[in-house]
């Protein structure tokens, strides 16, 4: 077919679907954003006199009381706590990763004494409710007044503590948390090493790689592409769980704002106030797993993924392009 | 340079290599050829050690290969004996095993650095030189995702020769390649067999070992069929089993 003077007008697909699933949410949050910032008669009247006549109306306040909110949001009992939360939560997943990864590299040796061990630790740790297992350390100075360290059935000892002073509320959280999150993380680390090609270790070796040096620095650097999404989840997971400690009396946020609206009976504004810090402090995480992500992708892929700020200059440059071709001429039939 | 005498090998009870004789002279191109889960692959990995063979002498350069003779005895040698005679031993594999993870100059230089202790500066000059050797001083800063699989191989093999080998292993170094690419790898290693470097190579690469190849063994059933020079092998070969696998092959 010969190609005709007018460029022919290309009509794109309609979605229309999509256009009525956009407005249904659209209204949708408009709701949403109305009703958290809507306010509500407090009860209390408000008079004023002007030019000797008295006006009366009744007070209104947040539904949502954000006046308290942001009264307690920065406030010195809940900043420990904050602090106290992330400390928690690093501390707990350093000791979760470390043991996981021992873990799985005990699981996948071939000495089967090791493998066992491996096994068995997971099958304890994750067979538990964690809640059960906080308790367990809280109390562990019932059974042990003392922790000696030495060889067992004989009298030589190494070390030697006191388990009421040594487990106070905090360390119970940490060990109670960072040995559950070893379970949890043997597994990931487990499907990550298996992800990695065998041939990778067999050329490490071939050069002459000890086994430590071939997992050091071939094995695990590309596991890491498989371990890092699902430990990012375990971090934002380990950042609520650590408010368990809360009932161990430690007093992380959620003991901070808990006691504070014990307190003041102020409940739901200082209910807000944990979550929100809970959200902030998950999206920076979240941000800090993609860069992570893509550090570790190198070489996986041919091209890396765009970060966000780059997929925003694309997507700006394609709304404006689509403009551009729907004005003008968009191609010729053939 | 190696020799092996009687080399056997099971797998679960399966006999993979049924005394396995053969005689690699230094500076020798030797290739091996042989119908597919004849124990090609399985006798290279022997010889460095990648897998113990049951029975049987396994000599590398004088040495036993995973054992040392000490008075009437046989001892075992420990894990760090093992990866350095490893080390000098360079192999490539069919499907190239590059790190994936480095980029191709990283790959050549972290065998120098990390297990011979190579100042990494020195690594580099070497591996950017063993680059130019193989015709890819361009691709150092690459991926291995992001080169032609010609390409891979090449690196492969400049990364073996940068642990300075006394031997190199080819395991079918071209068979994962298309067509087009074979050439450039055969290029590499026909240089590298005029360099006077002991190679052992697995190969279907008829015309490459008629052309290159000091001595070819025929590999069948776990056992050495026939071997000589390529000529009379390729050319006159006296088994009924080679007959009929060179006309398969040719
Ligand atoms: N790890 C292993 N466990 C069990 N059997 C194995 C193992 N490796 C190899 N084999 C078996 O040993 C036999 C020889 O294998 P090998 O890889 O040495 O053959 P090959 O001559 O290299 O064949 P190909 O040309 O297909 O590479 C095959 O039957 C194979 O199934
Ligand atoms: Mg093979």
């Amino acid at each position: 077919m010969a190609a005709s003077e007018d460029p022919v007008k290309v009509v794109p697909v309609r979605h229309y679907g999509q256009w009525a699933g956009a407005v249904v949410a659209l209204v949708l949050v408009a709701m949403l954003i109305n009703t958290l910032f809507s306010k509500i008669p407090s009860g209390q009247y408000v008079c004023r006199t002007v030019s000797g006549v008295r006006h009366c109306h009744q007070a209104s306040v947040w539904r949502f009381s954000w006046n308290i909110v942001f009264h307690y949001f920065t406030t010195s009992e809940v900043l420990h706590g904050l602090e106290l939360t992330i400390f928690l939560t690093v501390v707990a997943m350093v000791i979760g990763i470390s043991i996981g990864v021992a873990l799985a590299v005990m699981r996948l040796s071939s000495n089967r004494l090791l493998s066992m061990t491996a096994w068995v630790y997971t099958w304890f740790f994750r067979g538990t409710p964690v809640l059960v297992q906080l308790f367990f350390w809280y109390y562990i100075a019932i059974l042990y007044h003392t922790i000696t360290i030495g060889v067992p059935f004989t009298d030589i000892t190494f070390l030697h503590l006191n388990a009421t002073t040594l487990f106070s509320s905090t360390v119970a959280a940490i060990v109670a948390l960072g040995l559950n999150e070893g379970a949890y993380m043997s597994e990931i680390a487990r499907s990550g090493l298996i992800a990695v090609d065998e041939g990778q270790s067999e050329a490490a070796t071939s050069l002459g790689m000890t086994r430590a040096q071939t997992m050091r620095f071939i094995v695990l650097p590309q596991a890491m592409r498989v371990i890092i999404p699902p430990t990012g989840n375990e971090v934002i997971s380990m950042l609520k769980t650590s408010s368990l400690a809360s009932t161990i009396s430690v007093i992380e946020l959620f003991g901070a704002t808990n006691n504070i609206s014990a307190n003041n009976y102020e409940i739901m504004p200082l209910l807000i106030v944990a979550s929100l810090w809970y959200l902030i402090v998950t999206t920076v995480l979240s941000v800090g797993q993609f860069y992570l992500e893509r550090r570790f992708a190198r070489g996986a892929l041919r091209t890396p993924p765009p970060t966000p700020l780059q997929r925003l200059g694309r997507d700006v440059r394609g709304i404006a392009s689509k403009f551009r071709t729907r004005r003008g001429a968009v191609g010729v039939a053939p | 340079m190696v020799e092996a005498r009687g080399v056997h090998k099971s797998y679960a009870g399966v006999e993979v290599l049924k005394g396995v004789d053969l005689t690699v002279v230094r500076g020798e191109v030797t290739c091996l050829i042989g119908p597919s889960g004849s124990g090609k692959s399985t006798l290279l990995r022997c010889i460095n050690h990648l897998e113990k063979h049951d029975a049987g002498e396994l000599r590398v350069d004088g040495d036993l290969v995973g054992y040392e003779l000490r008075g009437a005895k046989l001892y075992e040698r420990n894990d760090k004996q093992i990866c350095a005679e490893r080390a000098q031993i360079g192999m490539v594999f069919q499907r190239f095993n590059l790190f994936q993870h480095l980029t191709v100059l990283d790959n050549i230089t972290i065998g120098q650095v990390k297990v011979k202790g190579v100042d990494p500066e020195r690594a580099r000059l070497k591996a950017r030189e063993l680059l130019a050797r193989v015709g890819l001083d361009a691709k150092e800063r690459h991926y291995p995702s992001q080169i032609s699989g010609g390409q891979q191989q090449r690196v492969a093999i400049a990364r073996a020769l940068a642990m300075d080998p006394k031997l190199m292993l080819f395991d079918e170094p071209t068979s994962a390649l298309d067509p087009e690419l074979v050439g450039e790898v055969l290029d590499v290693m026909r240089d590298l067999a005029a360099s006077g470097m002991t190679m052992i190579v697995v190969t279907h690469e008829m015309g490459f070992a008629r052309e290159v190849a000091n001595t070819v063994y025929f590999l069948d059933g776990g056992v050495i069929e026939e071997s000589g020079a390529p000529a009379d092998v390729l050319g006159a070969p006296k088994s009924e089993r080679l007959r009929g696998f060179l006309s398969k092959v040719l």
